[in-house]
């Protein structure tokens, strides 16, 4: 029953107008990202160089794929929280405001696999919006810019890895960034199992990121214990590939963080929706 | 031989924070039945339906269906059962075929393309499968609604007021369909509703609560058939027939309508007699028209 309803939600998502929101801001953002560095690309990485060039030489394309790939991850993953929580915020609370809810919980199939199946196509909805980011930053900005060196400038300083050895950190990037978003997810739809109305989740785990977000970046000694276990301190691990060495320790804990939270918001969200009665 | 009880409620109660919603209720419904579950607007009756489909748990009471409990067969009582709460609702960007797809696929039957469409043409929307919900009336909804409750051919229907919101037309289509059932599939059928003709019409058993409490139950002909009925007299001189059905019958409520017609209260058994009254006393009798005040017994009832 939980692979048939799993089934269904993939039709319902597919199905969506707003689905393809998501999909189609992204692809479109990307583009502007990518002509916008096309167009003044050079000026724009010269003034970042500029402060390094008495000392250090740069030969080759500096501007390329990897590199425009690497803002784009940058830019971008601050806003797609957004787009994921604009489907999967909607999954429960949605359906409780369209009436189908009570349909579908008059039907032989339990209340937790109700749940778990949203969950599931949730995620997968996650990891394809987390692939089609990565073809569009990656393989279309390769195809544009060509590749080369990746020069990437952190908290460490100036780091620059060789062509060879950037895609599998694009890729192991790409997983933990996946992790991030499916926290997003996830929250959203523990949200909306508590309400009856789509937006409310939608804009309430906006407001939380957003909270959270501003709680990690004070540098306030109060919240200096709880910062490390929220979970938006752990949303830009996947940069921790791109420094060198890696650190791998801190990663690991970062994936901990982000599969806890997971697993504490999907219990939630069945408690609750087995608690609940429906009245929509 | 008894027959077997499908649904079997117990001193339900439920109350959402301060407001009591269900009181008392207790009823129960047999193999068979087209079993009319009256009452009030706010009489409790969409609660008791949610309670019977697990939707709201009840706060005290008990609750068996075909013999079993929620409790520990919730999948296998409602793989038995098809329900239109209140008014169905579809995914409006789906179409007709679609949205039942995705209902059969958890309704713990395996449902074919081709049942769904066969159930399509039951319900007259056999041209429409293709067509997404946006565009649907109110009346072909509910169609679509009743043959959802279909798909998996179960014993026991439920419907929450299915008749509310529709146009004339659109009643007696459901009407039609609902005694479709009974006749055809030989289905159980709750039926709720706030309207007593409605029920009179389709059921055979009935349940009347208001107030959160169940107050009579019982056969609908037997519960009916005890009350007076409003007769209508149709003659050339409503006046003098007046005075002669009042002196014959002083304690009948009489009302002059026009110089030919008058309506009294009368009880059933009696009717015959008022008959042989009038056309042995002359008068030209153009018709005689027995009717239930229903409205009148529901309120009595409720009242009481």
């Amino acid at each position: 029953m939980l692979l048939k309803n799993t089934y269904n939600e993939f039709i319902k998502i597919l199905a969506k107008p707003r689905s393809y929101l998501g999909i189609g801001a992204l692809t479109l953002l990307v583009g502007i990202i990518i002509f916008a560095m096309k167009a003044d690309g050079l000026s724009i990485i010269s003034f970042v160089t500029s402060s390094f060039e008495q000392t250090l030489t740069f030969n080759g394309a500096v501007l390329n794929g990897n590199l425009i790939a690497y803002i784009i991850l940058q830019m971008l993953i601050v806003h797609i929280p957004l787009l994921v929580a604009l489907v999967t915020g909607d999954l429960i609370s949605g359906e409780a405001a369209m009436g189908t809810i009570r349909m579908l919980a008059t039907k032989p199939i339990s209340r937790t696999n109700i749940v778990l199946s949203k969950f599931i196509a949730g995620a997968m909805y996650t990891l394809f919006l987390t692939l089609w980011l990565g073809f569009v930053a990656l393989f279309i900005s390769r195809q544009i810019f060509g590749t080369g060196d990746l020069i990437v400038l952190n908290s460490d300083g100036l780091v620059i890895l060789q062509d060879a050895d950037v895609l599998w950190r694009f890729g192991l990037g790409f997983c933990v960034a996946f992790l991030s978003l499916l926290t997003v997810s996830t929250l959203s739809i523990a949200l909306s199992a508590f309400t009856e109305n789509s937006i409310g989740p939608i804009v309430s785990t906006m407001a939380i990121i957003i909270l959270f977000t501003i709680i990690g970046s004070l540098d306030v000694t109060v919240f200096d214990n709880i910062k490390p276990y929220l979970f938006t301190t752990h949303m830009a691990s996947w940069r921790s590939f791109f420094r060198d060495p890696i650190p791998f320790s801190s990663i690991i804990q970062s994936i901990v963080i982000l599969v806890v939270h997971n697993i504490i918001l999907v219990a939630i969200a069945v408690y609750k929706f087995n608690k609940k009665d429906i009245t929509s | 031989m008894e027959s077997e009880t499908i649904i079997e409620v117990e001193n339900l109660a439920k109350r959402f924070g301060t407001f009591e919603a269900v009181k008392d209720v207790s009823f129960s419904v047999n193999r068979g039945d087209v079993f009319g579950f009256l009452g009030p607007n706010g009489a409790g009756k969409s609660t008791t339906i949610r309670c019977l489909l697990s939707l709201i748990t009840p706060d005290v009471g008990s609750i068996k269906l075909f013999g079993k409990s929620f409790k520990t067969d919730r999948s296998a009582i409602l793989s038995n059962i098809g329900s239109i709460i209140e008014k169905p609702d579809f995914y409006k960007y789906l179409s007709a075929q679609k949205n039942l797809e995705i209902f059969a696929r958890v309704s713990g039957a395996n449902v074919s393309k081709k049942e769904i469409q066969e159930m399509l043409e039951f319900v007259g929307l056999g041209d429409r499968g293709k067509h997404k919900l946006g565009g649907f009336s109110h009346g072909m909804k509910q169609r679509l609604g009743i043959a959802q409750t279909l798909l998996h051919k179960p014993d026991l229907i439920i419907l929450d007021e299915p008749t509310t919101g529709l146009d004339p037309q659109g009643i007696v289509e459901i009407r039609n369909l609902i005694l479709r059932l009974k006749n055809e599939q030989n289905k159980t059928i709750l039926l709720s509703s706030h309207q007593l003709s409605e029920i009179e019409l389709i059921a055979n058993r009935m349940v009347i609560i208001n107030q959160g409490r169940s107050i009579v139950e019982g056969s609908v002909s037997d519960l009916l058939n005890t009350q007076e009925l409003l007769v209508r007299i149709e003659v050339d001189n409503a006046r003098a027939a007046a005075e002669l059905v009042q002196k014959a019958y002083p304690e009948t409520i009489l009302k002059i309508n026009s110089d030919i017609e008058l309506e009294l209260t009368f009880v059933k058994e009696l009717v015959p007699a008022l008959a042989r009254l009038l056309i042995s006393s002359n008068m030209n009798v153009h018709a005689i028209e027995p009717t239930r005040k229903l409205e009148d017994y529901f309120m009595k009832i409720i009242q009481a």
